[in-house]
């Protein structure tokens, strides 16, 4: 052996961050390289977006104040819906680490384990970034018009990082949990699904049932989508900016710990 | 503290899941710079021996050293002077080979440009600088375990953990792996192999411990294990008929088989120089012409058969 080896005398606090870096370079480097993922991370946005525009802006239009179109109205709601339907590719990188025995690798090194759920966590950031720059530049394309102004925009996009970190660490406890990819899809489908559908994210919740309204108005899903629209529409938050950030930081409190533990656990069998 | 001569001691080590005994009481011990190689079938307990011995599995009651270290309570410690490859590690399919020794460098805290300049030597002394920048997904098996075994070594732990590195590989890349397996031992590496190929123990291992259900059936060099069952066999070939019962006739009683379709008379020899020499003076005594003559040595799937199978007769004694 010819070269000759250095190791890192650095703190040991310093060393487990610069393992999170190393995972999140990893996982970032997979949302490039798994080509499948990135088109669905292009298309499916726009494709929602533009048949839920199509589809149902003629017949909701009435149901919304005067002045504002469908289309500026479901910006906010897709956005939030497919940030959240985002959130399963973090629950599946997990899955599939788990399963084909990266981790073990992972396990045999020196280094922190929870790294490992803090790049995928932190990728899946910058994946759904992407998502919604490409939404929103397909919304101008057909006729997406926001009076928000900049700082506007940077309360949007703090609102939604934050989300989008909560959801992804509700994610990594499904990846943690489940026993295959499949059980993944359909786990996060199960959760996520009725979440966006029973929330404001299509419709208002004038004419929902007055249970389901009630569900509506109070899960943490229609804050964020009414405290982004409001912003975006330049109308009053009200207490919906808050209950967002709350709601956020909540979830992450209880998942981030949860998902830990449930993956050393996993782990140390 | 004494140091251990031994870099990988277990002693007594028991693992159960449920009522499922895996591990009934292995002990192991492994000394600087050689290589142990762990043969046993499918479910004798090697893969789990090897997990635990690697820090990545709890065990029940027993104590394992490596280099020292308790695998339990110095973890950390362990994993910064072992590598582990084979069955249970693997590499990320969705980087490149250099990205993953890079990666994996990093991780077991080199500097930057240390884990680059050794990714660039072990490519280069693993054969995959052509195949350094694409995705391991599109690597061919023999490659793949290259670069996983490539990965282990980026930090050229001094203790190696190989979890049945050949399994599943077209013989040619099993050549391959073995001089790669061979240079590791000549650099001074202590090596834990699992097999369950017997040829794979008795070509690369200093010692053998055979396991089978969870126990260490038996243990000593391939050289002492083969001893243990077998003498060397003389096998004669005749031209014709003639010659052949004239042989069976001068040998007598010295025969342990012999077969008239083929003319072939084997013989057992105790020490091979003098009762080889002395059943051909036998023969050139009687004029019989030898068309050709081998010695076979006893394999190690002689060995295994007979101590398994011998295993297997005790455990139905036990049932009565």
């Amino acid at each position: 052996m010819a070269v000759e080896l250095v190791f890192e005398k650095k703190p040991k606090i310093v060393l487990q961050l610069n393992d999170s870096l190393l995972m999140i370079k990893r996982s970032s480097r997979h949302i490039i390289r798994n080509t499948d993922q990135l088109l669905g991370t292009f298309f499916q946005p726009i494709m929602f977006l533009v048949l839920f525009a199509a589809v149902f802006g003629g017949a909701i239009s009435k149901a919304l104040p005067t002045g504002v179109s469908y289309l500026d109205f479901l910006m906010a709601g897709i956005i939030v819906q497919t940030v959240a339907f985002g959130s399963t590719t973090t629950a599946i990188a997990v899955s599939n680490d788990l399963k084909k025995g990266i981790v073990d690798r992972f396990r045999s090194l020196p280094m922190s384990n929870i790294a490992v759920l803090n790049g995928h966590v932190v990728s899946d950031l910058f994946r759904n970034t992407i998502s919604t720059v490409v939404m929103l530049l397909a919304g101008l394309v057909i006729g997406f018009r926001s009076s928000a102004s900049f700082t506007d925009w940077l309360m949007i996009a703090g609102i939604l990082l934050l989300f989008t970190f909560a959801f992804s660490w509700l994610a990594a406890i499904v990846g943690v949990i489940a026993k295959s990819v499949e059980a993944v899809q359909w786990l996060s489908f199960v959760i996520v699904f009725p979440l966006t559908f029973a929330s404001t994210a299509f419709v208002p919740s004038e004419g929902m049932s007055p249970v389901l309204k009630a569900f509506a108005v109070n899960q943490p899903i229609t804050q964020v989508i009414e405290a982004v629209r409001a912003l975006i529409l330049s109308m009053p938050i009200g207490n919906h900016g808050w209950m967002a950030v709350v709601w956020s930081l909540g979830i992450i409190v209880v998942a981030m710990p949860v998902a830990s533990w449930l993956f050393r656990r996993k782990t140390s069998n | 503290m004494a140091v251990s001569k031994y870099v990988i001691e277990a002693k007594n080590l028991k693992k159960s899941y449920g009522a499922n005994k895996v591990l009934k009481g292995i002990d192991l011990k492994v000394e600087r710079g050689t290589m142990l190689a762990l043969l046993g079938p499918n479910g004798a307990g090697k893969t789990t021996s090897v997990r635990i011995l690697s820090t990545l599995l709890k065990f029940d009651s027993g104590t394992v050293t490596v280099e020292g270290y308790d695998v339990q309570s110095e973890s950390d410690k362990v994993r910064s002077v072992i590598g582990l490859t084979g069955q249970s590690a693997a590499v990320d399919e969705l980087l490149t080979g250099r990205e993953n020794l890079v990666m994996m460098g990093r991780l077991y805290r080199l500097t930057n440009e240390s884990a680059k300049a050794r990714a660039q030597e072990l490519l280069e002394e693993f054969d995959l600088v052509e195949a350094a920048e694409r995705t391991a997904i599109t690597y061919s098996g023999g490659m793949r375990r290259r670069l996983d075994l490539a990965v282990s070594l980026i930090a050229a732990p001094p203790v190696i953990f190989l979890d049945e590195p050949t399994t599943g590989l077209d013989p040619r890349s099993r050549l391959v792996m073995w001089d790669i397996i061979k240079n590791l031992m000549a650099r001074g590496t202590t090596i834990l192999l699992t097999t369950q190929y017997l040829e794979e123990a008795d070509q690369l291992a200093d010692k053998i411990v055979v396991i089978d259900g969870g126990k260490v059936i038996a243990e000593g060099t391939a050289k002492e294990l083969k001893a243990k069952i077998g003498k060397d066999r003389l096998e004669l070939t005749f031209s014709n008929n003639g010659s052949f019962e004239k042989a069976v006739k001068a040998i007598g009683k010295d025969i342990a088989e012999s077969n008239e379709k083929e003319r072939t008379v084997t013989v057992l020899v105790k020490d091979t120089n003098v009762d080889v020499r002395k059943t051909l003076d036998t023969l050139a005594e009687e004029k019989v012409t030898v068309l050709s003559m081998a010695i076979h040595k006893p394999t190690l799937d002689d060995v295994f058969l007979s101590l398994t199978g011998k295993q297997k007769q005790a455990g139905k004694k036990e049932d009565k």
